[in-house]
């Protein structure tokens, strides 16, 4: 008795002794990762948006900040962005009638599994490249559609600046649309066997099922994926843009992002701090996806310490 | 019996299923075959014929390709990645213990922020991180690419090993503080072992990023022999615009590791590129 108490005595000193050094020691593991992560990120914003109210070195106010914005290239570069977004519902559809179409079927799901999911591991220069090649007015496409007859529908694909951009984003799809079946499918697969219960007793139908049953199941995984998507949209596709258009962004400027913009006013138009304008516009319209992206993630992330 | 995994099926429904499946593996692998298949043909056969298989297959374009500055590419490819990849896996397997085991004020705050800095443009911190190089001397060294690639493979790393870390039951570190073990020991000898799993689905994650980045090592790597393979072969299609098989040799071995690392390693692929999702379990 005696003893058994003197032992949670002990337990209860180490226990607030711990959590009174715990911050400190939490601080030695944190700490070498942190200070990476501040040279990396915390410097390059700060000096950015430092850099974005200057030139040759003086205070000149928003001056850089009218010079962009009043720039119609930037301005196309910003449009083209919110035009690519439109892809995000076209890829979350599309993933989602893949993932469950998978999810149905069972012979030889792995090998489609596979094949569905090999573009989004295939280096983007890669990609684009091949791409830049299938997609020439003698290209592969099109002569696979003039010998099926539908010469019609042949197009210069990249070479017209109506539908380059288009072009631009199919390729963007194809190479994404694999991780989105993947999220999805392996969120339905570790799905409860219950929920398909009521669904079968009622004879329900493929669609009906799915649309009524799954969808709401993996709106998680939907919404993640989502948002993860329009990251890219926003932020990511300087590549695709960089190979196909071979760092012109063109024909004209039909294929030009913001990314690209702020690419070439650095280091092509010699021109830093209208650059750092720039990446300051760029910035603060991610702000708006990483709240959404911070508040998702800290749902998860206090999920998990909550466990 | 068959277990029966969603509704009943039907036979229409299934060949519609099929059809569907099979238009869009097809469609996602000609690409890749019309690459492959291009590298071993001549100019004109892939001009004519970009479907066709090669008629007399020729090595030509990969001598060509090889030739050129490739070896050099690789190396730095191979070093980048292999440093990038180790460093990130150790400073976040640290910093993800912290967040797990010790808790303090803000510690939930610190771990979102820092997450989602996953959603900062690359191209923002271009320009800063170029004149820090300028100034420091070291545009076209690999040392700094490494450094930028860590920091920003940073974040996402450490979200997944601190969900990772906070699954490992109690029990088993009790018993080792227990035995006075002290918490670095703890983390070596019962944390680590545990956790090859994960570690080795973050580094095919951390790789397959780092293997094809393009804009950072476009802009820190000027100088012919320090380029990475992904940017010495963004210059060849302007450069044998005319030997388009050279082309496709280049972009085939490019593509060559990560393929085989995926067909090995395709469990770890799947992991990793789920973990960061927010299923709810």
């Amino acid at each position: 008795m005696k003893l058994a108490s003197r032992k949670t005595a002990t337990a209860d000193v180490t226990r607030r002794q711990r959590s009174a050094h715990s911050s400190k020691e939490a601080l030695y593991w944190i700490g070498p990762a942190a200070l990476v992560i501040l040279l990396i990120f915390g410097y390059s914003v700060v000096s950015v948006l430092i850099s974005s109210f200057r030139y040759d070195g003086d205070w000149v106010g928003l001056e850089n900040f009218e010079i962009v914005i009043t720039d119609p290239i930037f301005l196309t570069a910003l449009k083209h962005n919110g035009l690519l977004l439109l892809a995000v519902p076209v890829l979350i559809i599309l993933a989602f009638i893949l993932a469950v179409t998978l999810f149905e079927t069972r012979r030889g799901m792995r090998f489609y599994r596979s094949a569905i999911f090999l573009p989004y591991i295939l280096p983007i220069p890669v990609v684009a490249v091949v791409f830049g090649q299938i997609y020439q007015l003698n290209g592969a496409l099109n002569i696979f559609l003039r010998s099926i007859g539908l010469e019609p529908l042949a197009q210069d694909w990249l070479g017209d600046p109506s539908i380059a951009l288009g072009t631009m984003s199919s390729v963007i799809i194809w190479k994404e649309v694999g991780f989105g079946v993947i999220l999805m499918l392996a969120h339905i697969i570790s799905l409860p066997n219950e929920t398909y219960e009521a669904a079968r007793i009622d004879g329900a139908g493929f669609w009906r099922t799915h649309l009524s049953i799954t969808r709401p199941a993996i709106l998680n995984t939907i919404v993640f994926y989502g948002v993860i998507e329009a990251i890219t949209m926003v932020s990511w596709v300087f590549n695709y843009v960089y190979v196909m258009s071979n760092g012109l962004g063109g024909p004209g400027n039909a294929t030009m992002v913001s990314e690209l913009y702020i690419y070439r006013a650095a280091f092509q138009n010699k021109a830093p701090e209208l650059a750092a304008a720039a990446a300051v516009f760029l910035f603060v319209a991610t702000l708006i996806l990483m709240v959404a992206f911070f508040r998702i993630q800290r749902r998860s992330i206090a999920g998990t310490f909550n466990k | 019996m068959r277990k029966s995994r969603g509704v009943k099926r039907s036979r229409v429904e299934g060949f519609f299923r099929y059809s569907l499946l099979s238009f869009v593996a097809f469609t996602a692998l000609v690409p890749a075959y019309i690459m492959f298949s291009g590298s071993f043909k001549s100019q004109g056969e892939f001009l004519n014929s970009p479907f066709g298989i090669p008629d007399s297959p020729s090595f030509a374009g990969y001598q060509s390709a090889w030739t050129d500055n490739f070896p050099n590419w690789l190396t730095n490819s191979f070093l980048i990645v292999t440093g990038a990849v180790v460093m990130t896996e150790i400073l976040a397997a640290l910093a993800a213990w912290g967040f797990a085991r010790f808790p303090f004020k803000g510690r939930e705050t610190l771990l979102g922020a820092m997450v989602s800095l996953m959603v900062v443009p690359p191209v923002v911190l271009l320009i800063p991180l170029f004149q820090f190089g300028v100034q420091l001397t070291l545009i076209s060294t690999l040392r700094l690419v490494i450094l930028i690639y860590v920091g920003l493979m940073l974040p996402f790393s450490i979200y997944m090993l601190t969900n990772f870390f906070k699954s490992i039951p109690e029990s088993i570190l009790e018993s080792a503080s227990i035995d006075g073990a002290s918490s670095f020991r703890t983390f070596r000898s019962i944390v680590l072992p545990l956790s090859g799993a994960p570690l080795a689905t973050l580094a095919v994650v951390n790789l397959l990023w780092a293997w094809n980045e393009l804009l950072l090592a476009l802009v820190f790597l000027q100088s012919n022999e320090k380029k990475t393979l992904m940017v010495g072969i963004t210059g060849f299609q302007s450069r044998y615009s005319l030997d388009i098989p050279t082309v496709m040799a280049g972009m085939s071995i490019a593509t060559l590791p990560l393929v085989i690392a995926y067909l090995f390693g395709q469990r770890f692929f799947i992991a990793g590129l789920t973990a960061g999702s927010t299923k709810g379990e």
